[in-house]
């Protein structure tokens, strides 16, 4: 059997990766549907149907609006994770490349790097959108900017730590006996080595990115009406949590269920690809 | 142990410098002229003149640094441009909320965390432990103001046992108290399923070690070998994330305010965002960044405490 079939043969039998690949897979599908089709235009106002209990018509029924719940609950898929997508590709990018240059350079660039990293705690993703909100009003720029500065010491530390234990190998050394330059190296060997590692943490990384996004916007910091979103459809809910409980419900187990899935697939995926794990097959 | 404090201390001086220079560039320098903020661009070119000297707007950037930091050092958190009255008392009312409801999460998180953890990780691969682990992996996922949200729907709108928020003041410890249970818990739950985890692989961790095997040995039962000598050493990595996890209960409480109600920070800031009172956002944040920082550094050094070798080690 060739490499590639017995890998997608042990992958299916991965219970994590199975299972988290398949919500991951039903929270894509719904974004992509929502793209061509929803039951009901997701910012339909009808109020003469407002806050309808699920029925044939709305599944799972309409809010004080009288727009449809499962409509905006597919559309808000397309908001949660373009959010993602964008604010964990600026953290990852810029982490990366921070990552490595500590790891090529050493000395007084990773120590600067680093002590960067370590300190970026002091703010949590709430805390810079926060600031930014009071300079720049709130919105879903924020949010991803946000996300995304709380990604890069994230993505920093890890592909640092990755990258130097690739130096300390002996291939580099021939690279360098070579005549191999740091630039080269770290393209042609490094990045190669841990794009493994970079991939799961960016999995994860996406599912607090979803998260976060949720939390945000159900702060009101971040996406801003009529965008659909599962955040703020959580804290439209509130308002009428004792007359139409089934609001606060399904946006919860829409964020819920793709974090869980991302979740999944990134510990599936990292024991997919952990050399160490599968040697011990 | 000395020069380790020293160390640390040292750090902690620095991070907190670092933190607010950073609070202070963005909160300070990137929203451009507070006086045309608050005054509106309407305002005439004396009103704004008299505004700016008035909160000290027109000296230089490193005056204006070293002064903010002067005055926070001595509890001076400048004066709020919406209530014209000093941000402390302001913000000193709220956190009277805010850090109780992260401390006793902090507390519900530990508790639930090592007892869950260390059941998990006695029973390896047995029923309960994947029961627990499949849990917690489902903890790590739900959002906390969800899962606050949940807790009303189940606890004040269908059982009817507590309120479904609001917060009565301090005058009435009881019920101040009883206010703040299911916030805690909705704060609590999904951090004490990351540390649950990160516990129970910390004991299997320790377990494996030789010396467990000797005392075993020795005669110790299952139970005295796990107590008092397992968890002593499988706390020491769980120490370290408890410190990191402190920020995102914090952060936590500020969301979770608002599925309560609480007029904690978090509602104090989200007015002051809405009124463009850029002074109480940057106290706010300066101030739970700081105690994030200090949290750290409090932990760092209980992890001294624990971890013998750390004392003989340079950190």
């Amino acid at each position: 059997m060739s490499e590639a079939a017995l890998a997608l043969r042990r992958a299916m039998r991965h219970r994590s990766f199975l299972v988290g690949g398949i919500l991951s897979a039903i929270m894509l599908g719904m974004a992509l549907l929502s793209l061509v089709w929803t039951p009901y235009a997701p910012t339909a106002i009808n109020i003469r149907r407002r806050l309808a209990a699920p029925s044939p018509e709305h599944w799972l029924g309409t809010d004080p609006f009288g727009r449809d719940v499962l409509s905006q609950i597919l559309a808000g898929a397309q908001n949660s994770i373009s959010v993602g997508i964008i604010a964990v590709g600026i953290g990852l990018i810029l982490g990366t490349v921070l990552g490595l240059l500590a790891a090529a350079k050493r000395g007084w660039l990773e120590e600067l790097v680093m002590r960067f990293a370590d300190f970026t705690f002091a703010f949590p993703a709430i805390l810079s959108a926060i600031m930014l909100a009071a300079i720049f009003g709130p919105g879903t720029m924020n949010s991803i900017i946000a996300i995304a500065i709380f990604n890069i010491p994230v993505f920093a530390r890890v592909v640092r730590a990755s990258a130097n234990a690739i130096w300390a190998r002996d291939f580099i050394l021939a690279a360098r006996s070579a005549g191999k330059g740091a630039v080269r190296i770290t393209i042609e060997h490094v990045l190669p080595n841990i794009l493994a590692v970079i991939v799961v943490q960016a999995t994860i990384q996406f599912a607090l990115a979803i998260l976060a996004e949720a939390a945000l916007s159900y702060l009101g910091l971040g996406t801003q009406p009529p965008t659909p979103s599962w955040g703020r459809m959580l804290n439209e809910a509130q308002s009428y949590v004792f007359r139409a409980p089934w609001l606060a419900v399904w946006p919860g187990c829409a964020i819920a269920l793709a974090v869980l899935g991302l979740n999944l697939l990134g510990d599936g995926l990292r024991d997919l690809t952990d050399p160490r794990l599968s040697r011990q097959r | 142990m000395p020069a380790f404090l020293a160390k640390r201390l040292a750090t902690l001086i620095a991070t907190l410098v670092a933190t607010s220079i950073i609070v202070f560039l963005v909160l300070e320098i990137l929203p451009g002229d507070p006086a045309l903020l608050v005054l509106g661009i309407d305002a005439s070119p004396e009103q704004l003149a008299v505004f700016r000297s008035q909160y000290g707007l027109d000296r230089p950037l490193l005056d204006r640094y070293l002064g903010w930091i002067g005055d926070l050092l001595v509890g001076d958190f400048g004066i709020s441009y919406a209530y014209k009255t000093p941000v402390w008392p302001l913000i000193a009312e709220r956190l009277a909320l805010t850090y109780p409801l992260a401390i006793s999460a902090m507390l519900l998180t530990v508790l639930l965390a090592l007892s869950l953890g260390v059941f998990a990780a006695a029973r390896h691969n047995r029923p309960a432990d994947v029961i627990v682990m499949a849990i917690s992996q489902l903890g790590i996922s739900i959002p906390n103001f969800w899962f606050g949200l949940l807790l009303i729907l189940l606890f004040a709108v269908n059982l009817g046992w507590l309120s479904a928020g609001g917060f009565p003041g301090w005058s009435d410890p009881g019920a101040a108290l009883q206010s703040l249970i299911l916030p805690s818990i909705a704060l609590a739950a999904v951090q004490a399923a990351i540390l649950a985890r990160i516990t129970r692989s910390s004991v299997l961790e320790v377990l494996r070690e030789d010396f467990v095997r000797t005392a075993r040995a020795k005669g110790l039962s299952r139970n005295a070998v796990l107590w008092r000598h397992v968890l002593r050493n499988a706390l020491i990595p769980v120490i370290t994330i408890i410190g990191l996890q402190f920020g995102n209960l914090l952060a936590g409480a500020i969301v979770v305010e608002q599925v309560f109600s609480l007029p904690g920070l978090g509602r104090l800031i989200f007015q002051a965002i809405s009124n463009r009172d850029i002074e109480v956002v940057k106290a706010a944040v300066v101030l739970l960044a700081f105690t994030v920082v200090v949290v750290n550094f409090i932990v760092d050094v209980l992890y001294a405490v624990i971890d013998p070798r750390l004392k003989v080690h340079d950190v």
